[in-house]
C-alpha cells in the first residue's frame, strides 16, 4: 500500500487537490483510502465518500491535533492495509505552524496557497520545510509574477522539494501530481517509523484544563517572554 | 565555483558576495552576525535547542542550505535557449489520432480556439508539463527537437511556461515599482533597476490610462493590471513560452501587447475568440473533443480583413474614450 501524508494550512486547498488526484487514480482502477484529521468538525469525509473511496474521520476535539494524529496514524495505516487499499492518504491541517505530521521514509506533501502571503513560507515550520513535495494552489487567480515570487520563497525554505502548481478546481497539474503519488513509499505498517521532526510540547497546568490566569496557577513546562 | 567552497571561505566576504545566504538563514528565523570565521563554524555554533524552537534540525538546515546554494549557483548559468517547441500529436477523447507534428519558434503567435471544455486547458498543461506520452492525450512535447530534460518539469527557476489569464489579480500590498523590483530580486537579475524602469514604461504604453510607479498594484485598473502583467511577463519572466488566456476584454492595446511579447522572443500561445487577435496569429489550433482537430494558417485573404477589423476596433475605442471623457454620442 502506498501511503502519503498530506498537510497544509487551513483552507489551502488540501481536500480539493487530493480529490483531483483521487479522480486520476480511480481512472487507473486503484483502490484508495483517505484518513481525514480535523479538530472540531469536518464535512470533507462526505466529499471523499461521494467519490467512492474508503474514508475514516478523526476529530481531535480538546486534544492537540498533531499529537492526536501521531497517536492514531499507525492504526489508520493498519486499517487501510486490512481493507486492501492500494493508496492511503492522510490529510491533516497544520494549525500552529510548528507541528508536522511528516514521517521519515513516508512521502510527505505540503499544500500551500498563493493567497496566503509571501511571508507565509517562512512562517511555516517542518510541515513545509521537511516536505518532499510542495503543492502550490490558487495560482490561477494571482499574477504570474506573484506565482514566481511565491514559488521562489518556498524554494528558499525547502530547496530540496519538488515544487509544483496544481489547480484544485480545474485540476491542472493534478495528473502530474498523481504520477508522483505513484512513486510514493510502499509500506504495510508504520511500526518502527519515526516522525521527521518532534512535535511542540506543553505539559503544563493549562494542558490539564486549568483556565485561571496568573503565576500561581502555572505549573509544569512554562516559558516566559522577555518583557 | 563549487558551492562547498562557500562553507570554508571567510564568512563576512561570503555574506557580502552572496547576500541570499543571509536571506536564507533569516527565513529559518536565524540571526546572522558575521562573528565566526566561516559559514561552517556558524552552523556548528548554532544551539540545538534554539533550532528545535525554530522547527528545524541542524542536519536538515545543512542539507537545505546545500541544495539552496547548489540551486543558486546553477541559476546564474543560463540554460540552453529554447529554439523550438514541437507538439507531437496524440489522440482525442474518443481515441482518434491527431496525426500532427507542429513546431513553434520564438516570436510565433499561435491561437487556440474551441468551446469551453473542449480540451484547451489539457493542451496547455501538456506543454507546461512537457508531456511524454503519458498524459490522457498521449501527446509528446519536444524542445529543440529533443526529449527535454526533466528540469523543465519540476524546477521552479526553469518553468517553461508563464501564464496570463483573465481571472488573475494582484494580491500583494506593494506599489507597482516595489512589486517589479521584488520580482526582479527573486530572479537575481543583475540590472534590476533598469528592468523596473523598462517594465513601467512598457506597461504605461499598453494601458489606455497611465499610472505612476508608486501606485499600489491592488488599486490599478483592470487594463493597467493586464498591461503590467504583460510587460512584466515579456521583460522579466525567463519562461520562453507565454500562455495567454482570453485577454480580449482587458482594455489594453492588444496589438502592442503581442508585439512586445514577439519582440522579446516568446513563443506565444493564446486562447482567444477575438477576430483581431486570431488574425494576428500565424496559426490557429482548433480544439474539439479533447484533441487538435484542425490547424488553420491565417491566409492572406483573412489578413486583408484584419485592416478593416482594426479600423472598426479603433472606431469603437474612440467612442469608448468619448464616453469616458463625458461626451455624448449623437454623431458617431
Amino acid at each position: 500500500m502506498r501511503f502519503l501524508t498530506v498537510s497544509g494550512p487551513p483552507s489551502s486547498g488540501k481536500t480539493s487537490v487530493i480529490l483531483r488526484v483521487i479522480e486520476a487514480l480511480q481512472a487507473r482502477q486503484k483502490k484508495i483510502g483517505v484518513v481525514k484529521f480535523d479538530c472540531l468538525l469536518t464535512d470533507d469525509d462526505k466529499r471523499y465518500a461521494d467519490k467512492g473511496v474508503l474514508v475514516k474521520k478523526g476529530l481531535s476535539g480538546a486534544l492537540c491535533p498533531d499529537h492526536y494524529f501521531v497517536s492514531n496514524i499507525e492504526a489508520c495505516v493498519a486499517w487501510g492495509h486490512e481493507n486492501g487499499c492500494e493508496y492511503l492518504i492522510s490529510e491533516s491541517a497544520g494549525l500552529c505552524n510548528r507541528c508536522s505530521p511528516h514521517i521519515n521514509e513516508i512521502t510527505a506533501v505540503c499544500v500551500i496557497d498563493n493567497l496566503s502571503g509571501i511571508n507565509t513560507p517562512r512562517k511555516i515550520g517542518p510541515m513545509l520545510k521537511s516536505a518532499d513535495i510542495v503543492v502550490i494552489t490558487k495560482g490561477d487567480i494571482v499574477s504570474q509574477a506573484e506565482r514566481e515570487v511565491f514559488a521562489s520563497r518556498v524554494k528558499q525554505v525547502n530547496p530540496g522539494a519538488i515544487i509544483m502548481h496544481v489547480n484544485g478546481i480545474t485540476g491542472q497539474g493534478a495528473f502530474e501530481l498523481t504520477s508522483l503519488f505513484e512513486d510514493a513509499s510502499d509500506i504495510e505498517t508504520l511500526k518502527g517509523k519515526t516522525l521527521r521532526f518532534s512535535m511542540p510540547s506543553a505539559l503544563c497546568s493549562y494542558c490539564l484544563g486549568e483556565t485561571r490566569i496568573g503565576e500561581e496557577h502555572q505549573t509544569g513546562n512554562i516559558r516566559k517572554m522577555d518583557i | 565555483m563549487n558551492h562547498n567552497d562557500l562553507f570554508h571561505r571567510p564568512f563576512d566576504s561570503v555574506l557580502a558576495e552572496h547576500p541570499y545566504i543571509e536571506d536564507f538563514l533569516s527565513s529559518f528565523g536565524l540571526e546572522v552576525e558575521a562573528e565566526e570565521d566561516t559559514l561552517e563554524q556558524y552552523l556548528a555554533g548554532l544551539n540545538p535547542d534554539h533550532l528545535e524552537d525554530l522547527g528545524v534540525s541542524a542536519t536538515q538546515l545543512r542539507s537545505s542550505l546545500d541544495e539552496f546554494l547548489a540551486g543558486m549557483l546553477a541559476i546564474q548559468h543560463p540554460l540552453d535557449k529554447v529554439e523550438s517547441l514541437t507538439i507531437v500529436g496524440g489522440h482525442n477523447k474518443s481515441g482518434v489520432a491527431e496525426n500532427l507534428e507542429l513546431t513553434l519558434k520564438p516570436g510565433e503567435v499561435v491561437c487556440i480556439v474551441g468551446p469551453t471544455g473542449s480540451g484547451k486547458s489539457r493542451l496547455l498543461a501538456d506543454i507546461e508539463w512537457v508531456a511524454q506520452g503519458y498524459t490522457p492525450t498521449g501527446r509528446k512535447i519536444l524542445i529543440n527537437d529533443q526529449v527535454p530534460d526533466s528540469k523543465w518539469r519540476f524546477s521552479t527557476e526553469h518553468k517553461l511556461v508563464a501564464q496570463l489569464s483573465q481571472n488573475m489579480n494582484f494580491v500583494m500590498d506593494l506599489s507597482a515599482e516595489e512589486f517589479i523590483r521584488m520580482h526582479a530580486e527573486s530572479r537575481l537579475i543583475p540590472d534590476a533597476e533598469e528592468k523596473v524602469r523598462q517594465i513601467l514604461v512598457q506597461a504605461n504604453e499598453l494601458a489606455g490610462e497611465t499610472f505612476a510607479p508608486d501606485t499600489p498594484v491592488t488599486s490599478v485598473s483592470g487594463g493597467q493590471s493586464r498591461a503590467l502583467m504583460i510587460a512584466d511577463m515579456a521583460i522579466l519572466s525567463k519562461s520562453p513560452i507565454a500562455l495567454i488566456d482570453e485577454i480580449e476584454n482587458a482594455g489594453i492595446d492588444r496589438k502592442k501587447a503581442l508585439e512586445l511579447l514577439v519582440r522579446e522572443e516568446k513563443i506565444i500561445l493564446m486562447a482567444t475568440h477575438d477576430p483581431i487577435l486570431a488574425l494576428m496569429g500565424d496559426r490557429r489550433l482548433v480544439i474539439k473533443n479533447g484533441g487538435i482537430a484542425k490547424i488553420i494558417e491565417s491566409s492572406s485573404e483573412e489578413r486583408k480583413n484584419l485592416q478593416e477589423l482594426e479600423e472598426l476596433d479603433n472606431k469603437l475605442l474612440a467612442l469608448r474614450n468619448r464616453i469616458r471623457s463625458g461626451e455624448t454620442l449623437e454623431i458617431i
